[in-house]
């Protein structure tokens, strides 16, 4: 029983509420926003140097024990996720005081990030399978609202497509959660885990673990990705950027514990079936990054692709590529805000989103060229940044469990994502500016120090691997031995 | 009981798919509130439809039916209602804006 866990979820929740009560003043909004993600991001700091001390951290809401109540579970792979939350949300609030009109910041623009926060973390800290719905459904609806924001006709379009595709995910959700309660009769996951054991693998426990798996896929975007070019085209660049940080990948986290912790008997199967997803996941993603000449289109593919790579961790599922998965998953969650931070700055000061209009930016603007170059390089996983490490651990994992195929597909769409990258910086930092076109000077630095919070870490996780790599193995352990977390959230 | 129930959710989670393929937004809402209500249906009744007193201890009954699903669907109920407010209206506010509710139309629409 620790009361901590439930901090990074009520933080946000409180600082939201306080926030519209001030929605005309937007100095005072600004204020309680910053206050209340340092103290979310103190409160996750100290939680994730609990669970590294003392092991997997529960609450049990309102005493009850479970499974009877709704139990909180940090364990290190939530706690891991929560605190890149943190980071993450606390670069996108200091980039949207730069960036977001006064009309949306008026409009409730900073409740509804705070309550997408709350959603996010409690997504994560959830040991309870009905609460993750609920959670998701609070992540989602503040989504919404983001997205539509403004209201500009193309922000329409896309909301109605992403809204509906969202609702009928969710109900499909409900629906699994009643099939699964019919067979378990609980809701608690470790219960379920305990339950889905003495039952064994029947063809019906496989059958709702695929229907989880559809729903969990369209959530994060792997393989059943239709929807997410077009909806995270539409929004503002802070808000795309929170979305690619965070969204797809709680739903990768919900594939990765439901299918680590609930209905890891079947590893064939299943492993199977994400392995192909994976693949194809990682080729599309790829096609369309290269495809494209606009800035926005080439990053949201490239966030695609991204999700195959997690998901190629789960199919190998050996120990190695576990533990590489959650430092890629980390990593990928930063460099995904960055590169949409970078991006938008870019955007910002070239006036368009088209690469064929743009050229010659790095005489003017040297620091974010330099920035964009280096992120460009560290999502690729070139050796000194962060993404190298991860990628490391997913391909010597692939190797191991002899999926030679896989583990060269991701191979080449890393090489891949690194040509759409540079292709981006080579396009509009080199070169001679577009003729005809005079653009005076952009104030581009009030958009470089948010997106330099997450540039530091990009590096500072690439340099330090070995010190991240300690907490990453930890979080390896859980996700390989789901009795841990059995034994700590039904301890008596 | 239940295998009465299952086809009622399935004809259901049928008319909601078809509404839902549909070129109209407002058939599109509508489908999407009767999948919600195929959903809840369907959890209701994977709960066993047994026979029992309501779940009110004062009924001092023998067996009370499960009351765990019953708070799933109001928890369930009150957010697809939350949606379909905001599906509607976010439906209306794209009538006034784009002057269409045909999908197709707006899909074919060139941004800006």
């Amino acid at each position: 029983m620790n009361n901590l866990v439930v901090l990074p979820i009520l933080l946000p929740l409180i600082t939201g509420v306080i926030a519209i009560l001030f929605f005309r003043k937007v100095s005072i909004q600004r204020f309680v926003s910053v206050v209340g993600l340092l103290l979310t991001a103190a409160a996750s700091t100290v939680l994730i140097v609990q669970v590294a001390q003392s092991g997997i951290q529960t609450l049990n809401m309102g005493g009850w024990t479970p499974p009877y109540g709704i139990v909180l579970v940090a364990d290190m792979v939530s706690a891991l996720l929560v605190v890149a939350a943190s980071i993450i949300a606390l670069a996108c609030l200091l980039y949207a005081f730069r960036s977001v009109n006064k009309e949306r910041e008026e409009h409730h623009f900073y409740p509804f990030f705070h309550f997408l926060i709350a959603g996010v973390n409690g997504s994560f800290l959830t040991g309870d399978i009905f609460n993750l719905f609920v959670s998701f459904e609070l992540m989602l609806i503040s989504s919404y609202a983001l997205i539509v924001l403004g209201g500009t006709e193309r922000q329409l379009q896309e909301t109605i497509k992403y809204v509906l595709i969202n609702i009928v995910s969710s109900a499909l959700f409900v629906a699994s959660i009643g099939f699964l309660y019919s067979i378990t009769g609980t809701l608690n996951m470790a219960d379920l885990s305990v339950r889905i054991a003495e039952i064994g693998q029947s063809g019906v426990v496989t059958l709702i673990a695929v229907l989880f798996l559809i729903v969990f896929s369209i959530k994060a975007g792997l393989f059943l990705f239709f929807w997410l070019s077009g909806s995270y085209a539409a929004p503002p660049a802070v808000v795309t950027a929170l979305f690619a940080g965070l969204l797809t990948k709680v739903g990768l986290y919900a594939i990765v514990r439901t299918f680590t912790l609930i209905f890891y008997h079947d590893p064939d199967f299943f492993h199977a079936l994400i392995g192909w997803m994976a693949g194809a996941t990682m080729i599309l993603g790829v096609i369309g990054a290269i495809s494209y000449r606009d800035v926005n289109k080439i990053l949201i593919y490239n966030v695609i692709a991204g999700v195959g790579f997690v998901a190629f961790g789960m199919a190998s599922a050996s120990r190695t590529a576990l533990e590489g998965l959650l430092f890629y998953m980390l990593h990928d969650m930063l460099i995904k805000t960055l590169l949409f931070l970078l991006g938008g700055a870019l955007i910002a000061v070239a006036g368009t989103s088209k690469l064929d209009n743009m050229g010659g930016l790095i005489k003017r603007y040297p620091m974010l060229g330099w920035m964009f170059f280096i992120s460009a390089l560290a999502l690729a996983g070139i050796p000194p940044f962060s993404g190298f490490p991860g990628k490391l651990l997913l391909f010597e994992g692939g190797l191991q469990t002899g999926l030679y195929g896989l583990t060269g597909i991701a191979v080449l769409s890393s090489l891949l994502m690194l040509y759409s990258v540079l292709r981006i910086f080579i396009q509009a930092f080199w070169g001679e500016p577009p003729a005809g076109v005079v653009r005076r000077p952009y104030p581009v630095n009030g958009l470089l120090i948010p997106a330099g919070i997450l540039f530091i870490f990009i590096i500072v996780m690439g340099v330090g691997a070995e010190g991240m790599f300690q907490l990453t193995s930890r979080a390896g352990d859980i996700l390989l031995h789901p009795n841990l977390y059995i034994d700590a959230v039904l301890k008596e | 009981m239940e295998i009465l129930m299952c086809v009622a959710v399935g004809i259901l989670f049928a008319v909601a798919v078809f509404l839902i393929l549909s070129r109209s937004l407002l058939r599109i809402v509508l489908g999407m509130s009767i999948l919600t209500h195929g959903v809840h249906l369907l959890l209701i009744t994977m709960s066993r439809l047994k026979t029992g007193a309501p779940p009110l201890l004062g009924e001092q009954a023998e067996s009370y039916v499960d009351p765990l699903p019953q708070a799933l669907i109001l928890t369930s109920i009150v957010i697809n209602f939350g949606l379909t407010a905001f599906f509607f209206v976010l439906s209306y506010r794209s009538y006034l804006k784009l002057k269409t509710d045909d999908m197709e139309e707006v899909r074919g629409r060139p941004y800006e």
